[in-house]
């Protein structure tokens, strides 16, 4: 991936606090269009508080950041229209079925065709045979695609995802794996957060690692491995991998 | 102007959705109610010109405190699964997530207070004049799912949510309540519209300044 081209996420000496507490320490981060990034990080690094900053959940104290070409937080409603976002909570209603579920977001998102686009959506992550059955029947990793089919069924540029594996079995993660890579086409961007350094790996085009609120590095995937990573993550995480 | 009622809409159609195949907020207000209702009834056996003194503010009592209830269970299904967020990243105006919660509460505690009202009227044997005594129900359980909607969205997130949702929220509902039991009391006793007039007037602004004023601060309930 070249290091030019349009930005889909620019952050700038992006900083957070909690309550004292600094999460994020002076951010800078670019993610081209169409690229996908990997972001490693050990608990309380920050990867989450950046996931929910570039998802307009949380403001950022200070810095800017720009998502889909749109600055946050004024155009947060433009930037809604444009990502997608999953994390470990799936944002489902249990006792709504799935086409319900995808039917309610449809109208939220103003999706057109929204019969058409919910099949569509549905097929890709397999769950065609569960469309009319309540979200409360199917396992986690069910719910875990669902939740996927309901982030990409307004067709979002920018797709965020924060540690999507959390909660899954192997089984389940290999599937959710397999599907996360067909959606990542190359036209659309992804981020995206994990504990898992070889799975982070194998589905990026560039990996950044993030230490005590601060993109402590920056690599492409074509000029890492494996081994490689975990000794550099080892190294600035301090942790056992 | 289209896509926003939409957006209200779709919020509508998914709480009442969920609601009825949960029953949670009509079965906890309709039994809460009426088990209040009963017990106020054995308690308060008194001749009938007593009762009408005492009827509206056992009914309001109980609509009331019922109706708490219902706004701990408001945003319950986002609360449990991490929804909230979901619905927040929604591209919609904070006041479009507002109006269509708030329609559902006012929907679920409106079915409820009128199953009860033909058990209130047997169990305290008093002649209402059901036109008004509706108007009144409508206005003041409009002031209270307004406000009541703002105040459990901002108790969803506090750890004793169920203590906080009533002791933040019944202070700022007392003139509604009052009100209400005010302009039902008249109704009972088969006063004219005139004595009404003062007391729909006070529901009415209410209801105005809390609609307003609920839908303008909602967006920053929902921040962070």
């Amino acid at each position: 991936m070249a290091d030019s081209g349009p930005s889909a996420v620019e952050a700038r000496r992006l900083s957070k606090d909690f309550d004292g507490h600094r999460a994020l320490r002076g951010v800078d981060l670019r993610v081209l269009e169409g690229e996908s990034l990997a972001i490693f990080g050990p608990n309380g690094s920050g990867k989450t508080t950046l996931i929910k900053i570039l998802a307009t959940l949380v403001r950022p104290t200070s810095g800017s950041v720009s998502v889909a070409g749109f600055s946050l937080p004024q155009d947060a409603l433009d930037v809604r229209r444009r990502i997608g976002v999953v994390t470990h909570q799936n944002y489902l209603y249990d006792e709504l079925t799935c086409y319900e579920n995808l039917t309610f977001y449809g109208r939220m998102y103003r999706v057109q065709g929204l019969p058409d686009r919910i099949r569509a959506v549905i097929a890709q992550v397999g769950l065609e045979a569960r469309l009319n059955d309540r979200v409360r029947t199917l396992s986690n990793g069910m719910q875990r695609r669902l939740a996927i089919a309901r982030a990409v069924l307004h067709n979002p540029s920018v797709l965020l995802l924060d540690e999507p594996e959390v909660g899954l079995d192997e089984q389940a993660v290999n599937l959710l794996e397999d599907l996360l890579s067909r959606l990542n086409d190359g036209r659309r961007t992804v981020i995206m957060t994990t504990h898992n350094l070889e799975r982070g790996l194998r589905m990026s085009d560039r990996v950044a690692v993030l230490v005590n609120g601060r993109i402590a590095y920056q690599e492409t995937r074509a000029a890492l491995d494996m081994a490689r990573l975990r000794g550099i993550y080892a190294q600035l995480a301090g942790a056992r991998v | 102007m289209k896509d926003y009622f939409a957006g209200i809409m779709a919020v509508l159609w998914k709480d009442v959705l969920s609601e009825l195949r949960t029953k949670d907020i009509l079965l906890s207000v309709f039994v809460f109610a009426l088990l209040s209702l009963v017990i106020f009834s054995f308690a308060l056996r008194t001749d009938r010109a007593t009762v009408a003194i005492i009827a509206p503010g056992v009914l309001w009592a109980a609509f009331s405190f019922s109706g708490v209830l219902a706004l701990n269970r408001a945003f319950a299904t986002e609360r449990e699964k991490g929804s909230l967020e979901g619905l927040v990243i929604t591209p919609v105006p904070r006041d479009v997530i507002y109006f269509g919660k708030m329609l559902g509460v006012l929907l679920f505690m409106l079915a409820a207070e009128i199953m009860l009202l033909p058990v209130f009227v047997v169990l305290f044997n008093v002649a209402l004049d059901v036109p008004r005594l509706l108007l009144i129900i409508f206005l003041a359980t409009l002031g209270f799912a307004s406000v009541g909607t703002v105040f459990s969205a901002i108790a969803v997130n506090t750890r004793s949510r169920e203590i906080m949702l009533p002791v933040l929220f019944l202070p700022v509902v007392v003139p509604v309540i009052i009100s209400a039991v005010e302009a039902s009391a008249r109704v009972m006793t088969g006063d004219p519209w005139d004595s009404l007039t003062v007391w729909l007037q006070v529901l009415v602004a209410f209801d105005v300044i809390f609609v307003v004023v609920s839908s303008l601060v909602f967006e920053y309930v929902l921040e962070e």
